[in-house]
């Protein structure tokens, strides 16, 4: 039964898979039952939580890590639902389809952070990835003309690139190695003649899920993916799926032997360029969700920084950063949902006034946004701290990177700054009101909680993550 | 830890710190308007009574920082909870303590929208003004130091002026840009030492191209809170939009922090660097009193003539400090505390101008001495005070700071006496006109002169203009052991410095 959570994957995705033959769709009822579905697995999720497993012939390895990441993916998948109650960028007649494809999207992230195989991983990965793929394009043609099918395009297109890349690594490995499994693969490395082939073959698999990450060089899907998306995709685009690529990240970066300096190096360029090009790119943006979208290539520049120390602290920092990271997202995209009349997408002067139509989502914005600016006491200020702390310690040929990123968290304030300002400071003219019901209440006070509680007391949820991280190396 | 004296019973500091948050919270619950100003009234002054109970319990013959709280916060990283006042920050604490009933009282009914959210800004930043005074963990500073930034930036850009966009965009990211370095210094020193413990990261023998890398990062920060020439472009800007209580905390407790921060940090944690590049800093010092003065002298608006007058008196702390003698240091903390009651007391009188007049151009505001005899007494009396009149407050602080320059360095003093003058003429001019005016004075005969309320704000000040300025002995009395400290082990640690350096 340690696969409880994703059984009640596969019966979510079922019993909308009925739905969606029927012709009678109440949406309330549809609404309840996929928040009904989304708690139902993260209860599954936290009652197999202290298991582990390996099954089908050592392809799923269900252990402490894969526990954690399955638990942060089912408690985003709550919050996206919770979040996305009203569910206007959609059609209605489609959305039970679209419910279906989201929890098999979810059933392939927790398949995939479980995977230890090439080909599982890979299959699993694709099943997120086609539902998402397929998700994007449904957006209601009424709210956004036909730009989610340009959007649509662009994500497969891109997708598929990158996938190629990745397969084109795997191949490699397995060419080095002649094993598919992740355990036999890191010891085949090791001691395999080419030191240069098995550098080149885990890049190209990295930079699958650089992609996914959405880190400079493979970012060019996200702002115009966020744009066309619905809000209520784009919330669960931009948050779940990082997860798994942390996962995944980190599991490939322990294949490599430990004193890869190229690597490091790589990363380290990498992670920069995707600071600035995120932050300077963000600046001049006008809609939130391209703007949310240049901020998270930055975010995964820091996370990065997490993954260079090559050291089980250094990773345990990257999880616990993209897990506060996610938290923070679905905050600020739950009040885009909400705001949004009609889905249509949502220009910064969108939100003037918002304190007054909306106390309630005002502040989770603000909080939400401050948070991504690296602001205390919230979970992004801790998370960017000791991440700057944690890689400045390995040495200081370090401390030019760490200058130039903690000049772009500088550069950050000012665009997470103009939302606020829009939010707070401006009056509402004749906007309307906007409504909020007791779930999205509750759900967004959670939130906030977990938002000031993760910054303030950071321990527990780090040793938990480097218990999980040290697991597996 | 042996710096420290472990305070057993009730904490006071972190209720200091708590108090008010928690009170904070509850505005979210019961949101009348009426009910949150008498709420935030009764908060602050119960928080400012508190705070005097530190006095009783105050030991000024130690150096060691008392009322000290130690909890582990979080040990991964080595961070710790860690609360304590010395002679530096006690009087801060109670500066930036005593002042908020006040600023409460001044917008009791000049904020006129959105007053539950006013006063639930001016708790959360009274959380992190006592905070940052008492943090003795570098982490906690800085959770206190940027958590500040964003109910200022609220207070600015929800109740602001015209212009309170600009102003308050400008605020934040020239503070916070400030600071980015600041952050890396901090990692840097804990990769020294091994913890955010401020006390054992002071004197510490650090390399002098690290201690100089270290204090021109904390140099940058804590100058453009000061705001030293050349970073005050943001400080008129702050002042002239905020409202009034704004105004006040920015004025009195906010630019303290950068000087706060000069003497905590600056001096002990890098003493060569600070011996090095002092000279530079003291001459800027000089360079920002002029430029204050002739700026101030220049003023139409009268909230901007007080803001540039701040430039200019803040001039004369950082001078104070980096002379390095016991005088100027002493004289520079009394100066700190002197601005605060007297900067804040004129922001305060404008305010009241502007809420009758609804202009703070000083041409519309001419000869109402006649229609209001209290309100120019007030005026007049913290006017006279801003330019070091004898017998008030800011002549005790601005004469122990040029007696300790004139001991030291006679040009730089013969600098820093036009900067007095100058006081004098731009603050004598603001009266004359405001007071009497002249032939061409815009009818003031609707003008209604102070009441109960208004009059009940501005005395507390009075008082302590007259009480420090003929009895300054009490207040010297708190803070002139950690300072004469402070100075020994700069000078030993510099003359151990040079030795080591000669026996190489």
């Amino acid at each position: 039964m340690t696969i409880l959570p994703e059984l009640a994957l596969v019966l979510a995705a079922l019993s909308f898979f009925g739905l969606s033959l029927t012709r009678h769709l109440d949406t309330a009822q549809m609404r309840n039952a996929a928040v009904f579905f989304g708690v139902l697995v993260f209860v599954a999720t936290v009652i197999t939580l202290g298991r582990s497993a390996v099954l089908f012939d050592g392809c799923l390895q269900v252990d402490r890590f894969s526990q954690f990441f399955k638990l942060m993916i089912s408690s985003g998948l709550f919050f996206v639902l919770a979040g996305s109650q009203k569910m206007n960028g959609i059609a209605r007649r489609i959305r039970p389809e679209y419910y279906m494809f989201l929890f098999l999207s979810c059933l392939g992230l927790m398949l995939l952070v479980s995977a230890t195989e090439l080909i599982t991983l890979f299959v699993a990965l694709e099943l997120s990835s086609f539902s998402l793929y397929l998700m994007v394009p449904m957006r209601d043609e009424q709210t956004a003309g036909r730009e989610q099918m340009e959007a649509g395009i662009k994500y497969i297109l891109f997708g598929v690139l990158a996938t190629g890349f990745m397969l084109y690594g795997m191949s490699y490995i397995f060419g080095l190695t002649g094993t598919t499994y992740l355990e036999d693969i890191a010891l085949g490395l090791q001691k395999t003649a080419s030191r240069s082939a098995a550098f080149f073959a885990v890049v190209m698999v990295l930079a699958g899920f650089f992609y996914k990450l959405a880190l400079f060089p493979m970012h060019f899907w996200v702002p115009d993916v966020y744009e066309g998306a619905a809000n209520e995709t784009t919330t669960f685009v931009a948050t779940v799926p990082k997860l798994a690529a942390v996962a995944l990240l980190i599991r490939f970066v322990l294949l490599v032997p430990a004193d890869a300096h190229v690597l490091v190096t790589l990363m380290m360029v990498l992670a920069l360029c995707s600071m600035f090009y995120g932050n300077l790119i963000a600046l001049v943006q006008t809609d939130i969700k391209r703007m949310l979208g240049y901020s998270g290539i930055a975010h995964a520049g820091f996370i990065l920084f997490g993954l260079l120390t090559m050291k089980s602290g250094g990773y345990a920092m990257a999880m616990y950063y993209i897990t506060g990271y996610v938290f923070m997202n679905i905050a600020c995209y739950t009040v885009l949902c909400h705001v949004s009349e009609q889905g249509e997408n949502l220009s910064i002067g969108d939100l003037a006034g918002l304190h007054k139509r909306e106390p309630f989502l005002a502040f989770l914005l603000a909080l939400g946004l401050f948070a991504l600016a690296g602001i205390p006491p919230m979970v992004g200020f801790t998370g960017e701290f000791m991440l700057l702390a944690g890689v400045l310690k390995e040495g200081p040929q370090f401390l030019i990177p760490v200058i130039l990123a903690a000049i772009n968290a500088g550069i950050a304030i000012y665009y997470y700054l103009s939302v606020i300002k829009s939010a707070y400071t401006t009056d509402a003219d004749d906007r309307t009101a906007v409504g909020i019901n007791p779930l999205t209440r509750i759900s967004g006070t959670a939130l906030i909680v977990i938002i000031i509680l993760m910054g303030i007391f950071p321990s527990r949820i780090i040793s938990y993550a480097e218990a999980a991280v040290k697991s597996i190396m | 830890m042996n710096s420290l004296i472990i305070h057993n019973g009730f904490p006071l500091l972190s209720f200091l710190i708590f108090f008010p948050l928690g009170a904070a919270f509850v505005l979210f619950f019961y949101g009348g308007e009426k009910f949150a100003r008498y709420w935030a009234l009764t908060v602050t002054t119960i928080e400012a009574a508190v705070s005097l109970l530190l006095l009783r319990g105050f030991d000024p013959a130690t150096v060691k920082f008392q009322f000290a709280e130690v909890h582990p916060w979080i040990p991964r990283f080595h961070i710790n909870y860690i609360l304590g006042v010395d002679g530096i920050s006690i009087l801060l604490v109670l500066l930036s303590t005593l002042i908020m009933p006040f600023c409460v009282l001044a917008s009791w009914r000049s904020v006129k929208t959105r007053m539950t959210q006013f006063m639930f800004c001016l708790l959360i930043l009274q959380v992190a003004m006592v905070g940052l005074f008492v943090a003795l963990d570098f982490v906690l500073f800085w959770v206190f130091w940027e958590f500040m930034l964003i109910p200022m930036y609220l207070l600015i850009a929800v109740w602001g002026g015209p212009r309170k966009e600009y102003a308050s965009i400008k605020f934040f990211i020239y503070t916070l840009a400030g600071s980015v370095f600041l952050l890396v210094a901090i990692i840097a020193l804990y990769l020294k030492n091994g913890s955010f413990f401020i006390p054992d990261m002071m004197w510490q023998p650090y390399s002098t191209p690290f201690q100089l890398w270290v204090f021109l990062a904390f140099f940058l920060a804590f100058a453009i809170k000061v705001p030293m020439f050349p970073f005050h472009t943001w400080l008129p800007a702050a002042h002239v939009e905020a409202p009034t209580a704004g105004s006040v905390i920015l004025a009195s407790v906010l630019l303290k922090m950068g000087t706060y921060g000069m003497l905590r940090f600056c001096l002990p944690i890098t003493p060569a660097a600070t011996l090095m590049l002092a000279p530079y800093i003291l001459w800027l010092s000089i360079a920002g009193i002029i430029y204050g003065g002739f700026t101030a002298l220049a003023q139409h608006d009268m909230k901007k003539l007080v803001a540039y007058s701040s430039v200019g008196h803040m001039g004369f702390v950082t001078l104070g400090i980096f002379i390095l003698n016991s005088k100027g240091v002493e004289g520079a903390i009394l100066q700190m505390i002197n601005h605060g009651v007297t900067t804040g007391a004129l922001f305060l009188c404008v305010g009241m101008i502007y809420e009758r007049t609804h202009s703070r151009e000083l041409r519309l505001a001419t000869g109402v001495g006649k229609f209001m005899p209290w309100y120019v007494t007030f005026l007049a009396f913290f006017a006279l005070s801003s330019f070091a009149f004898p017998g008030t407050n800011s002549f005790i602080g601005e004469f122990l700071i040029l007696a300790g320059v004139f001991k030291e360095n006679i040009p730089l003093a013969l600098a820093a006496i036009p900067g007095a003058v100058l006081a004098a003429a731009y603050m004598l001019r603001m009266l004359q006109k405001i007071i009497w005016g002249g032939v061409d004075n815009p009818d003031q005969s609707y003008l209604s002169d102070l009441n109960f309320r208004e009059i009940i704000t501005l005395a507390p000040f009075l008082v302590f203009v007259f009480w420090i300025g003929l009895s300054p002995q009490p207040f010297l009395d708190l803070i002139h052991t950690s300072v004469l400290h402070l100075l020994e082990q700069l000078h030993g640690m510099n003359g151990a410095h040079v030795a080591a350096a000669l026996l190489k």
